[in-house]
């Protein structure tokens, strides 16, 4: 029984040595190991053998059972190998694959959630309003009552609608803010939003000027807000945007709906500070106004400014992306060419 | 605002550096946007005198000019005409860095040898030194310019141009700059209180002013000088007017101009012998009363307009510009100098009507000061007395009814604390607001003071003001940073975003790029529609004063916008173009804001294939859009039926409306021939809408598991031959009835040869799968003998052999 063993194994691999295909491989394998081979009858007739004999053959069985699997993969890989690399069948590697049509989003809507994304993380819920506001949430709950000087900053369209005679108070919101008030009429202390957002100026475009463009305005009331609050957020906000080692920079400014009021500026990026054209030769790039929300806004809504304090922010969206890659006209944005907007 | 330097020392010791100092004010809020150095550049250039002028031997046109230095005498050619022997000169040596005249760059003097005679430098003009163009003759210096002495020391100055917020007029002053430099770098300030002679009769006697709106006018002073001499003002005080921006004009007109810059009170010089019956009157304008301004031009006043009456007519548009009939001229003689405040909101009202913006109007229109008129009048009145020869009338005229005590507010190092976060002691705080002059006194209780806030300062009215001025003055940058620790709100979400997250995601995976499109159009745009949809009727909503015919009016669709884009981008020829935007459209509501209706449009190009080797990829076509449609539905669980539309917009019988539970949520189809030549797209296009808000109200929230069957599905081909006007999903839905059937897939669709006329042959693959078991030949066989009996008898379909 030895004796055949080993013979039946000689003769395999004389037999394997001289395939040179994958059909004559599997003749092989249906000879040698099929089910119908010598191979197999001599392991099913293991069992009328004594024990003896049974253990020894069998080891040397299995043993040659696994050499001739081993062998047989070997030899397949390498016939595979052989089939794929000849120069008839190999495939131009270097040919386009097959076009997949990808759409994308707007890089203004990337930016928007991508800002929204790191607020959300520090606990601030989104929150939208109306496009076209009464004048009474654009300024006057904003503190800017009619004819206030500041209203001048905001070159506002109004719309063709008389209240009374002589009298327009509708408009395309100047800045997201007016959300601010709508959500603080509705909700009480504690709150924290941020307003992603169109906002219009009656504004003449040109590379630096859109007379549409967005905002994300931020706002947190509660017992103990604090301006070193808002430092926190606006400078964690700063490093998940602009990257961690950006310094920011608060300095005092002035907006009518916060006391005290803050512009925000990073360093610049593109002189780490020196000065250059980016920044303006100041080092700095301002990136958004800030402050504690004037005491007569929230008044105004029925929140004690002496039991709750708060903060609010606002930023332009579109800067974010000019900033970053150096975007040199601010009307490519909406005129949608998409040999701009595929690049984002 | 632009201030100078040299200025600011007259009344605070500067001493930091100009860049320190810049740093610092931009800092506290007064953002220094240039500063200017003039003379940086005047290494080598001094006073000079010029002694005596000679014929140059060999050139008639250059002569030769000597000059004192003080330490030395210098001989120069020199080709100006203005040559004048006793003038003060600036004088260049050999190596100073000067403009060329001619090239207008960066040049050394150089040793020069001008016709066979060695000029030993150079007399400048404005140009060569870099302060103005005129290149017409050299500069001549006023007399107390010290010979030998340094130009720059002389006339060298940093310029400050300064951005001023609108809540600080005060620092549209000199001095108001000067108490922030003096704040912001310890220093105290001083002012010189005016002082001059009166003499004659009192001014109460020769002139009267009555004031009608004392709400529109709180104050209103004035002095009377007379026997002025008009003429040049003084080079100290033209040099500083044109450091700061202002042209000189004459002594009075300066002395006006200078005291606003130095005060930041405007002020008018009236010619007191044009004003009628010696008198003045604050009164609202006549609606539609007619006014000829300082600029020549014929003004249409409305009753929101203050002026300035005389006995007679209106002077001046008050605190925005003088009339003619009153203007100070050469021969003016006797003028009255008015000083007053008028109310920042009518003044602002004002100007914005006659679209008309001033050095003074911009000023008042911020809210002045009532305690400031009459510190300005008299200043002005000393210069007036001072430059022009002229008498001071006896007396001042003070009309102030609107008197205020000063403001007082009560508060308390907890206000500091609970504002900025950082702990500061009362002692600390009012050794702080004390450097901006602000007046701390205890009110008994402990921690907490009362501020008497200086009068110049308008802007600070309560607790969060003063929190303000003391982070001014501490630095923003000393205040700590924090997270927030406060409780976290009520969790709030906003659905209506997340979905609209969700379908721009799934517009994106089938390829199509998102656009953001203007919410402005015109009426052309939407007639090149001419949609008849559920919006008709709706009468957009137009601009007050609109920017363009283009931007006229709130888009009631998003339809022009796609398409737009759509044809811009046409010239792309390499790839089908698929665009969709996700926005609001404004329909019009009686007595209401618009109603924002958010909505879906996608346009689809669909006549230039993408090129690729191994073929051509499919057009796109009704169906291709039908696909996307259905993706989105299904992303949402929501199950809608397709009925035939009748867009207006799109072609009849290749567009479809989208209804779930009855209702129209959207259409979609091929964009109508008309409309495509409208829009100037030259392919076959397709277009989908759909209304984003009902669609969210049928999104399908939560779907429950349905477990997954653990038998094996059998696979079941037929091909039927039914009537062509039987549309396929009445077919689906008979099929899909019965229980077992799990998947049915249409798979192929022909009419035409070997097919009878009037028919269609439909291929369709059926799977019949249970969740209870295994199913058998013969129960497939069953079923599927139902369905077909039931396809026979409800549409007379035949099974295809
Ligand atoms: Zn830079």
């Amino acid at each position: 029984m030895l004796d055949k063993i080993e013979w039946l194994a000689s003769q395999a691999f004389d037999d394997l040595h001289k395939i040179a295909n994958l059909k004559e491989l599997e003749d092989w394998r249906v000879r040698y190991l099929g089910r119908k081979s010598d191979f197999s009858q001599i392991l099913r007739s293991l069992a009328t053998l004594s024990p003896d004999e049974r253990r020894v053959v069998g080891a040397k069985a299995n043993d040659l059972k696994i050499k001739l699997e081993e062998s047989l993969t070997q030899k397949k890989s390498s016939l595979e190998d052989m089939v794929f690399s000849s120069a008839i069948d190999a495939l131009d590697v270097t040919l386009p694959g097959k076009p997949v049509t990808l759409g994308r989003l707007h890089p203004v809507t990337q930016t928007l959630n991508e800002i929204c994304d790191i607020f959300i993380g520090m606990g601030f819920q989104v929150a939208e309003g109306p496009q076209v506001e009464w004048e009474y949430y654009n300024f006057e709950a904003l503190n800017m009552p009619a004819d206030h000087a500041a209203r001048d900053s905001f070159a506002t369209l109004w719309m063709d609608y008389e209240s009374e005679p002589g009298h327009k108070p509708m408009l395309l919101r100047t800045h997201t803010s007016p959300v601010q008030v709508r959500v603080m009429e509705r909700t009480r202390p504690p709150i924290r939003i941020i307003v992603p957002g169109r906002v219009y100026r009656y504004e003449a475009t040109d590379a630096t000027h859109e007379w549409m463009f967005n905002q994300i305005e931020g706002l947190a009331i509660d017992t103990n807000i604090t301006m070193a609050d808002l430092k926190g957020t606006l400078f964690e906000f700063a490093r998940c945007i602009f990257g961690k080692d950006r310094k920011v920079r608060f300095r005092c400014d002035y907006f009518p709906f916060v006391e005290p009021g803050v512009d925000v500026s990073i360093d610049c990026f593109m002189c780490a500070g020196a000065g250059c054209r980016l920044c303006g030769n100041t080092g700095w790039i301002e990136i958004m106004g800030a402050g504690m929300v004037h005491p007569n806004v929230l008044k105004r809504v029925g929140i004690d400014p002496d039991v709750y304090s708060g903060f609010a922010f606002g930023m332009g969206v579109e800067r974010i992306p000019i900033l970053r890659y150096g975007i040199d006209d601010i009307r490519l944005f909406f005129s949608n060419d998409l040999k701009f907007l595929q690049q984002f | 605002m632009k201030v100078s330097v040299k200025w600011l020392r007259d009344y605070v010791p500067i001493t930091e550096t100009t860049s320190e100092i810049a740093h610092k004010l931009t800092m506290a809020g007064l953002e220094v946007e240039d500063v200017e150095v003039i003379g940086g550049d005047w290494k080598n250039v001094f006073v000079g005198e010029i002694i005596a002028v000679n014929p140059h031997p060999n050139a008639d046109r250059l002569r030769l000019a000597t000059v004192n230095l003080g330490s030395k005498q210098v001989t120069v050619v020199c080709g100006a005409p203005n040559l004048i022997v006793g003038d003060k000169i600036a004088f260049a040596e050999v190596g100073a860095e000067l403009i060329d005249g001619h090239t207008g760059q960066k040049a050394q003097l150089k040793p020069a040898k001008i016709r066979g005679v060695i000029s030993e430098g150079m007399i400048c003009s404005e140009k060569e030194l870099g302060i103005s163009d005129n290149h017409e003759g050299i500069l001549v210096l006023p007399h107390d310019a010290l010979t030998g002495m340094l130009l720059a020391d002389y006339m060298g100055d940093t310029i400050f141009d300064i951005a001023v917020t609108s809540n600080r007029p005060d620092c549209m002053s000199v001095i108001g700059v000067a108490r922030e430099v003096a704040a912001q770098t310890n220093q105290h300030v001083s002012i010189q209180t005016p002082v001059y002679a009166e003499e004659g009769v009192a001014i109460q006697s020769l002139a009267s002013i009555a004031i009608k709106d004392p709400d529109l006018c709180p104050r209103y002073c004035a002095s009377l000088v007379t026997g002025v001499k008009i003429g040049p003002s003084p080079s100290w005080l033209q040099q500083r007017l044109l450091a700061s921006g202002m042209r000189p004009i004459n002594n009075v007109v300066d002395v006006t101009n200078y005291v606003m810059l130095e005060y930041g009170q405007p002020l008018h010089a009236f010619d007191f012998n044009k004003l009628q019956d010696h008198r003045i009157e604050v009164r609202r304008a006549q609606e539609g009363e007619l006014f000829k301004t300082l600029d020549d031009i014929d003004r249409k006043l409305t009753k929101d307009t203050l002026v300035i009456a005389d006995g007679k007519r209106a002077v001046a548009v008050a605190g925005i510009m003088g009339g003619q009939s009153t203007e100070v001229t050469d021969a003016t003689k006797d003028i009255l100098i008015e000083s007053a405040t008028f109310n920042a909101a009518i003044l602002h009202r004002g100007s914005v009507a006659l679209n008309l913006r001033t050095e003074a109007s911009l000023r008042f229109e911020k809210g002045l000061s009532r305690e400031l008129p009459l510190l300005a009048l008299k200043r002005a009145t000393e210069l007036m007395k001072e430059l022009t020869g002229c008498k001071v009338a006896k007396g001042i005229i003070d009309v102030y009814p609107g008197k205020e005590d000063p403001k007082q507010i009560v508060f308390s190092a907890w206000e500091v604390k609970r504002l900025l976060g950082i702990d500061l002691s009362v002692e600390e705080i009012i050794t702080i607001l004390t450097k901006l002059d602000f007046e701390c006194e205890s009110t008994g209780e402990a921690e907490e003071i009362r501020v008497t806030v200086p009068w110049w300062r308008t802007d600070v009215t309560c607790k969060a003001d003063l929190v303000e001025e003391t982070a001014r003055v501490i630095g923003y940058d000393s205040i700590p940073t924090t997270m927030l620790s406060s409780s976290l709100p009520e969790p709030q979400t906003l659905p209506m975003r997340s979905f609209r997250q969700k379908v721009q995601d799934v517009m994106v995976h089938c390829g199509f790029q998102e656009i953001i499109t203007y919410s402005l159009t015109s009426i052309e745009m939407l007639q090149k529609l001419s949609p008849k949809n559920e919006y008709e009727g709706s009468q957009p909503v137009r601009a007050a004063h609109p920017m363009s015919r283009e931007l006229e009016y709130l888009r009631t669709s998003l339809r022009p916008g796609a398409l737009t884009t759509l044809v811009r981008n046409q010239r792309y020829k390499e790839a089908a173009i698929q665009l969709f935007e996700i926005g609001s459209i404004f329909l019009h509501r009686e007595k209401d804001l618009p109603k924002e209706k958010e909505m879906l449009c996608a346009v689809l190009s669909s006549v230039q294939p993408k090129l690729f080797w191994q073929g051509t990829v499919e057009l796109v076509d009704f169906y291709t859009v039908k696909g996307v449609v259905e993706t989105l539905l299904s992303q949402f669980g929501i199950e809608a039926a397709f009925n035939p539309g009748d867009d207006e917009s799109l072609l009849a019988g290749k567009n479809a409306v989208v209804v779930v539970d009855g209702d129209p949520v959207g259409v979609f189809g091929e964009i109508h021939p008309r409309v495509a030549r409208a829009f100037d797209i030259n392919d076959t296009a397709f277009l989908i809408e759909l209304d984003l808000e009902k669609l969210f109200s049928y999104v399908v929230d939560i779907k429950s598991y349905k477990p997954i069957s653990r038998y094996p599905s059998m696979i079941r081909d037929i091909a039927i031959l039914v009537d062509v006007a039987v549309p396929y999903e009445r077919i689906r839905k008979v099929i899909t009835a019965s229980s077992l059937v799990n998947q049915v897939v249409l798979f192929d669709l022909y009419s035409g040869e070997q097919v009878p006329q009037g028919k269609k042959s439909l291929a369709i693959r059926i799977i019949y799968q249970s969740s209870e078991h295994t199913l058998t030949d013969i129960e497939v066989d069953d079923v599927q003998k139902e369905i077909l009996d039931a396809l026979s008898h409800e549409f007379n379909v035949t099974l295809r052999s």
